[in-house]
């Protein structure tokens, strides 16, 4: 039997006449870094909103560690760990602050405190500047005080809203082993981004679109599965140019720009030739990265609708 | 319970680091009961006065002594003709015109009634109607006198003492700096505790709460209890000044001051959460606590006697706390009554308070829903 800590059914959120999460059904196991990719105003937030028991959904019905998301939401924020893109956390306090703050807000007292506190800052890498105001920091250290702040319960559940924005690349890193060595303690994470290489950290991803689920898998067969055909990238100068002659292509399924080259889905393996002939470019196979699984998923549901 | 202390604690830290709001907690206070106790005086007295007098004579100059010796008219000027005496009011230089015809002392000497003009510059209200008052009084006096004296009776035949109870003296900084007092902290209160919440949407912080167990009850007991604090603090200060540099006798009792000024305290704290509840921007608290500031300074009975309002001003002026807290602290300080004649005045505070406080507590959970 599989151990689900979120479980919901045909979840949904309807603000005015704009539906901004549509029949979301989606299982979560503990231990699993779960990814929730999509573009921007897709329903990720709202989503993980009314996970977090702040938002009652319209209709459907969910559970966060057997409670109920619509009738239980105070027993669901005891358990549960929220950290959103803006890095919550007060300016004007210290590091030290700050966690004693959200420690006294989530029970945490006495000596377990003085524990979990100085755990959270040997986390944060904020060991000797526990004194330092907040506002101090740069990007990295306040997005992993604010994550301290976040798990200072240490809570079985937690939800990451895109925590990764306006840090730097080793910044993201270094957040990732502390996220990949929070799930390997049994907490479950379920994690919004933007970035792809983020992604292939998740064991499961979700892909989101217009506020529906478009899959649901792990990476690897996200690659396999979403992309059908075969995909080769093409080294061509003036790539941007060639786009809408290559598209036009009967055997052509997709085109798209990845950095200097070319990426282009084609019907078959046969037609890699076709295509080195009309180009008159060097073509070259390769195995499908989340961006292309992106970029296909995004363009099923733009013709889907 | 465990919960509200880690608010309050965290608030208590934010203000001790908010040094520039702190100082103003505290210079507030001074400052203004300084410059208002010292500046605002209704009692106007040394009005400019100039003189033309055309009898010249012992008659003319025993009125003229009455006006000076008053202390409300100082005699600056003497005027050479009609003229000269309206380039004095017209210029600004003299705000009042004792004019004395020639026949002045035969009139008076003859029996006939003699008659003195007096010119008042009424652009300046306040000065005007005090000039008004005292001058007839002058004249009715000085009448009495001579009648008792040609007449030779004991004295006149009404004979009406008035008592000015509370404040014989009609020192205007006695019932002003109260009245300051509950000002400063009214405005204290609610234009701070109207950025609390607000301040917390802005950064983000709120939603952070939001997803915590804090109870929005519990967020708003541990961000009020603070400012309560303050607000002691801060009648403290007034009050120190008030006595010790205007002499303000506190005749009621201290503690029973304290306790009810509470309510006040609440109230003033329930308007500056429920704006803090529905405004967006901190820019928008500032702005709801000012049109709520204006109304109480010139409504509550601070400037204007509210027994002259018309009847929808003085009904509006009925849900203004400060309103009921003049009452309670001009009572307690100055009349030195207690709690028994001030039932109402705590009633309808506590009525704000609860009402505010209920209504921010609800709003705040729709909020999050």
């Amino acid at each position: 039997m599989e151990e689900y800590v979120v479980t919901t059914d045909k979840l949904t959120k309807v603000f005015g006449n704009f539906t901004a999460v549509d029949s979301l059904t989606m299982n979560i196991r503990r231990g699993e870094i779960y990814g929730f990719l999509g573009p921007n105003g897709a329903g990720k937030s709202t989503a993980i909103r009314m996970l977090c028991g702040i938002l009652e959904p319209t209709s459907g019905s969910g559970r966060v560690l057997d409670y109920d998301l619509v009738r239980e939401p105070e027993k669901i924020k005891q358990k549960i760990g929220y950290m959103s893109q803006k890095f919550s956390l007060y300016d004007d306090l210290t590091v030290r602050e700050n966690l004693n703050f959200y420690a006294g807000l989530y029970g945490v007292n006495g000596t377990l405190r003085k524990t979990r506190v100085q755990a959270m800052v040997d986390m944060a890498g904020l060991r000797g500047r526990e004194n330092e105001l907040t506002a101090n920091l740069s990007g990295g250290w306040k997005q992993r005080l604010a994550l301290g702040c976040a798990i200072i319960s240490k809570p079985s559940i937690i939800f990451l809203d895109e925590p990764t924005s306006g840090v730097s690349p080793t910044s993201r890193r270094l957040f990732f082993n502390i996220i990949r060595k929070l799930a390997g303690e049994g907490a479950a994470i379920l994690v919004t981004t933007h970035f792809m290489d983020e992604a292939e950290y998740c064991d499961n991803i979700a892909f989101i679109s217009a506020g529906r689920l478009m899959a649901v898998d792990t990476p690897d067969n996200l690659k396999r599965s979403v992309i059908e055909g075969c995909l080769v990238e093409a080294e061509l100068p003036d790539a941007i140019d060639w786009i809408n002659k290559i598209e036009a292509l009967p055997y052509v399924k997709e085109c798209s720009v990845h950095g200097p080259v070319l990426h282009v889905l084609l019907e078959h393996e046969q037609n890699i030739a076709l295509l080195a002939e009309f180009t008159g470019a060097a073509i070259k196979r390769v195995t499908p990265s989340l961006e292309d699984v992106f970029i296909a998923l995004a363009r099923k549901t733009r013709s889907g609708n | 319970m465990n919960r509200i202390l880690a608010v309050l604690h965290k608030e208590f830290l934010q203000m001790r680091r908010d040094r520039m709001t702190l100082a103003l907690v505290f210079m507030l206070p001074l400052v203004q009961l300084l410059l208002f106790g010292y500046a605002i005086q209704t009692e106007v007295r040394h009005i400019s006065t100039v003189v033309f007098d055309q009898s010249l004579s012992a008659e003319s100059r025993d009125l003229l002594q009455s006006f000076s010796a008053s202390g409300y008219f100082d005699i600056n000027y003497t005027a050479g003709s009609y003229d000269e005496v309206s380039r004095m009011i017209d210029s600004g230089r003299a705000k009042v015109g004792i004019i004395i015809p020639p026949d002045f002392s035969r009139s008076v000497k003859r029996g006939e009634p003699a008659q003195a003009q007096v010119i008042v510059d009424a652009s300046d209200n306040m000065v005007a109607n005090q000039a008004v008052a005292i001058a007839n009084s002058i004249g009715l006096i000085k009448s009495q006198e001579i009648l008792t004296r040609l007449k030779n009776i004991g004295g006149p035949p009404y004979d009406i003492r008035v008592r000015p109870w509370y404040n014989p003296d009609g020192i205007t900084a006695y019932y002003m700096v109260p009245a300051i007092l509950g000002i400063i902290v009214t405005m204290t209160m609610v234009i701070m505790t109207s950025m609390g919440i607000v301040r917390e949407r802005e950064r983000g912080t709120l939603e952070q709460l939001i997803v915590t167990p804090v109870k929005s009850y519990e967020l708003m007991i541990g961000k009020i209890l603070p400012y309560i604090a303050l607000g002691y603090v801060q009648i403290t200060v007034a009050l120190l000044v008030g006595v010790i540099v205007f002499g303000v006798p506190v005749r009621g009792s201290l503690v029973e001051l304290y306790l009810l000024t509470l309510f006040f305290i609440t109230a003033s704290l329930g308007v500056g959460i429920f704006i803090s509840n529905i405004a967006k921007t901190q820019m928008q608290a500032f702005q709801m606590s000012f049109f709520f500031m204006l109304p109480s300074i010139l409504l509550s009975g601070f400037m204007f006697p509210r027994d002259a309002m018309p009847r929808l001003i003085y009904f509006i002026s009925n849900l203004i706390p400060l309103t009921y807290y003049l009452d309670i602290i001009r009572g307690i300080v100055l009349k030195g009554i207690g709690f028994q004649y001030l039932v109402g005045q705590v009633a309808s505070l506590l009525v704000f308070s609860v009402v505010l406080l209920v209504m921010s507590v609800i709003k705040f959970k729709k909020k999050v829903a």
